[in-house]
């Protein structure tokens, strides 16, 4: 397979005018072109602007993620796009609330191992934990691996938000 | 202008007067009654009543496209909006401009399911460039202008304004044309100069290069066609055009190659499959144009000027892509042109048109004529010649007629051709040619048709009859849904599925049902009388043209084939389609 065909992760912020509609549309365009999302988050930004950040994960070949960006960005309430995987250099992180059931010696290992992962207890009861995890989406599929077999019944991640090192603004 | 307090339904009216509208083109409903009445209450601006929505939509298609002007549509809710979806996606493959206002249901009754509601902003964000729900009359000046703004700045295409009823009774301030500059869409019409200098570095040391331009440079205007013109006699190099910028270079210029594509001539596809540069101008590498993409002109480097991003490197990956309108980017390229002196290779040059004239000399547009039946190819070569010396301006519908008339109805001017090129809509010529008409009252407006196609939209005979408009019809009649019948032919052993078309109505009753004319020719010998006829009679005519019914449209480059594997009229017996190309459309 040549780099041409290679399909890649690539992650980009789009700051929206916070109007009507306008997820639909990004989400819109994502699945009526046949793109995918791996991942997406949106929260409003700056309330006087009354913009929002959409972050979505996304994947194809450099075509295809080339492409992305000039769609997204030829959407009217679109301010801009960028791509952080080849435009920055980017931090990522996702939060997600695990929820551990189970009493004994697996009780005891899930706490144990969520200090390794800095994870902290948001809530309990003598039979659950709710943890608190944050990190990079790998840290997180590792963290819910573990504790899969320790009693694991629900989970709740926000998604990736990502933003570029340095001084600059997107 | 000081501003003024007014009703929803007026800020309406006087928004479409502040932009210079003159025409729109609507059927009233519940939903819209009050536009309705703000309407019969002025005179600047003239409705033409059609008879169902899809029909006003093309017609302000075909206004548009003839006049270089946006479109406007009045609609009401429900089925209203949903019937004028077609035309909106119509709209948006071919890049027209329109803003095309529906009625809704009033606000505290959305979302109720309540008579004639329908989500209107929902069903049309796919098929429009962007659409707005006005949810305060505060807002409603403000999104109109807005709307024209975004309908015409960039690459045009279609908006929708969905205003509900309430919204049209309630009353605000309405303060003129101000601000029309949007807050996120600036699109850039100057092209990267870094990118124009390398494009010319191309083209001065092209040996067989090659123009490809399409709808594009019409749309950016009839100065981007001159220019066109201009760098094309500057260069001296061949040039070959979609469907949808015939017109843009005159088809008796002398380096003109006839249109490229699937239906496009042995010359202009095998000059663009071996050509060294390309220059594509406002085309976007469609499927029709490309043939099998990995055989797609495999050693030439492209350039490509679009003024939209995402059309560059989309289907097909160029070496330099110059985002900008047609015009702009065309004009900085003559400039410096000039002020580099390129001189492209004569002797290179000469040679490349000597092997093109060797195709041309294959003359595939050729048919074999008859004098006892009408050829479709032949009809509509008497139509051209008949013609001649008016202003002539053809819509078309969708299928073998389609092709026909682009394969043999020469354009020397931009914008007297209209036909649905990306969505392939059957029902569009009609209306269309409504919507042309009326922007051109003493023009000659032809809708070369199908007997199938015209079926689609054919109640919009009506309203040429109301408005008086003297609109052609001209159907090639082969009883045949003929392209459907034609890839049946070529993929299905001949099985031709439901693509006969039975019960047809007698179309010369039909025409005088309608208060029109009709008249029926079917053999060559009363064809160019006939013809004159219709050209002779003021009213709109139904013209039906008794044809070959067996006829098929060639040249053709059969689905999943390069551009060198066309099949020709004298070899059609061999002609066959790879397995893949069977999955094709």
């Amino acid at each position: 397979m040549n780099a041409e065909n290679k399909v890649e992760r690539h992650t980009m912020a789009v700051l929206v005018d916070n109007e009507a509609g306008v997820l639909a549309r990004v989400i819109g365009l994502f699945s009526g072109r046949g793109y995918n999302i791996e991942s997406l988050t949106v929260a409003e930004v700056d309330q006087a602007e009354h913009t929002s950040r959409i972050t979505v994960v996304t994947t194809g070949t450099p075509m295809v993620i080339e492409q992305i960006k000039a769609q997204l960005d030829r959407i009217v309430p679109v301010h801009k796009v960028v791509d952080l995987t080849t435009e920055t250099h980017a931090i990522e992180r996702e939060m997600a609330m695990v929820k551990v059931a189970g009493t004994g010696e697996k009780r005891v290992e899930a706490l144990r191992l969520s200090d390794a992962f800095r994870a902290r207890v948001i809530d309990t009861t003598h039979t659950s934990f709710v943890f608190e995890v944050t990190g990079t989406p790998e840290k997180i599929d590792a963290f819910i691996g573990l504790m899969r077999p320790l009693g694991l019944v629900d989970v709740s991640r926000t998604g990736v938000v990502a933003i570029a090192r340095g001084p600059e603004a997107m | 202008m000081a501003a003024q307090t007014m009703t929803g339904a007026e800020i309406v009216i006087n928004a479409l007067v502040d932009q210079g509208v003159d025409t729109i083109f609507g059927y009233p409903g519940g939903a819209v009654l009050p536009i309705y009445d703000a309407l019969f209450q002025q005179n600047k601006i003239r409705h033409i009543l059609v008879r169902h929505e899809q029909g006003a939509v093309h017609a302000a298609e075909g206004y548009a496209r003839s006049t270089g002007k946006p479109g406007v549509v009045l609609v009401t809710s429900g089925p209203g909006a949903t019937n004028a979806v077609t035309g909106l996606a119509d709209a948006l493959m071919d890049s027209i401009p329109l803003i095309c206002l529906t009625g809704q249901v009033p606000t505290h009754l959305i979302g109720s399911d309540a008579f004639q509601e329908c989500d209107t902003v929902g069903i049309t964000r796919h098929c429009t460039k962007h659409n707005w729900l006005v949810k305060s009359v505060d807002d409603l000046g403000r999104i109109m202008h807005e709307a024209f703004y975004v309908a015409t700045n960039g690459r045009p295409g279609p908006v929708v304004i969905d205003i509900p009823k309430d919204i049209q009774f309630q009353s605000a301030e309405y303060a003129g044309m101000q601000n029309v500059a949007h807050k996120t869409y600036r699109p850039r019409v100057k092209g990267d100069i870094e990118a124009i200098r390398e494009a010319l570095e191309l083209i001065a040391n092209a040996k067989k290069p090659i123009f490809y331009t399409g709808g594009g440079v019409i749309n950016s205007g009839p100065v981007a066609s001159q220019l066109l013109r201009d760098f094309v006699q500057l260069t001296g190099f061949p040039i070959t055009s979609t469907l949808m910028g015939l017109g843009a270079y005159p088809a008796s210029g002398k380096n003109w190659l006839g249109m490229l594509g699937m239906h496009g001539t042995f010359e202009a596809n095998n000059a663009m499959h071996d050509c060294d540069v390309m220059i594509n101008i406002g085309a976007r590498f469609d499927d029709r144009v490309t043939g099998r993409l990995d055989a797609f002109a495999p050693n030439s480097k492209k350039i490509h000027i679009d003024i939209d991003a995402s059309s560059i490197n989309k289907n097909v990956r160029v070496d330099v892509g110059i985002i900008g309108d047609c015009a702009h980017v065309l004009e900085d390229m003559i400039r410096l042109y000039k002020a580099k002196a390129i001189r492209p290779d004569k002797a290179a040059l000469a040679d490349w048109w000597k092997q093109i004239d060797v195709w041309r000399d294959r003359k595939s547009l050729s048919y074999k004529a008859s004098d006892e039946v009408i050829k479709p190819q032949y009809a509509i070569q008497r139509l051209h010649e008949l013609s001649k010396g008016r202003d002539t301006y053809i819509t078309t519908e969708v299928g073998q007629h389609q092709m026909w008339a682009a394969q043999h109805f020469p354009f020397e001017k931009p914008n007297h051709w209209m036909t649905s090129g990306g969505l392939g809509t059957m029902g569009y010529g009609l209306p269309a040619a409504v919507g042309v008409q009326i922007a051109h009252p003493d023009a000659l407006v032809i809708d070369i048709a199908g007997e199938a196609s015209i079926q689609m939209c054919m109640q919009e005979i009506s309203t040429a009859v109301q408005f008086m408009l003297p609109v052609k019809i001209f159907i090639l009649n082969n009883e045949y849904m003929g392209m459907v019948r034609q890839w049946q032919e070529l993929l299905h052993g001949g099985r031709y599925s439901h693509s006969y078309s039975e019960s047809l109505p007698d179309f010369v009753k039909l025409a005088e049902a309608y208060g029109a004319t009709g008249i029926r020719a079917s053999t060559p010998g009363e064809l160019d009388a006939k013809i004159q006829q219709m050209f002779d009679t003021p009213g709109p005519v139904i013209f039906d043209c008794l044809v070959d019914k067996k006829e098929n449209c060639y040249p053709m480059i059969p689905s999943g084939a390069a551009h060198n594997e066309m099949i020709l009229a004298d070899d059609e017996d061999s002609a066959s389609v790879s397995e893949e190309g069977k999955m094709l459309v």
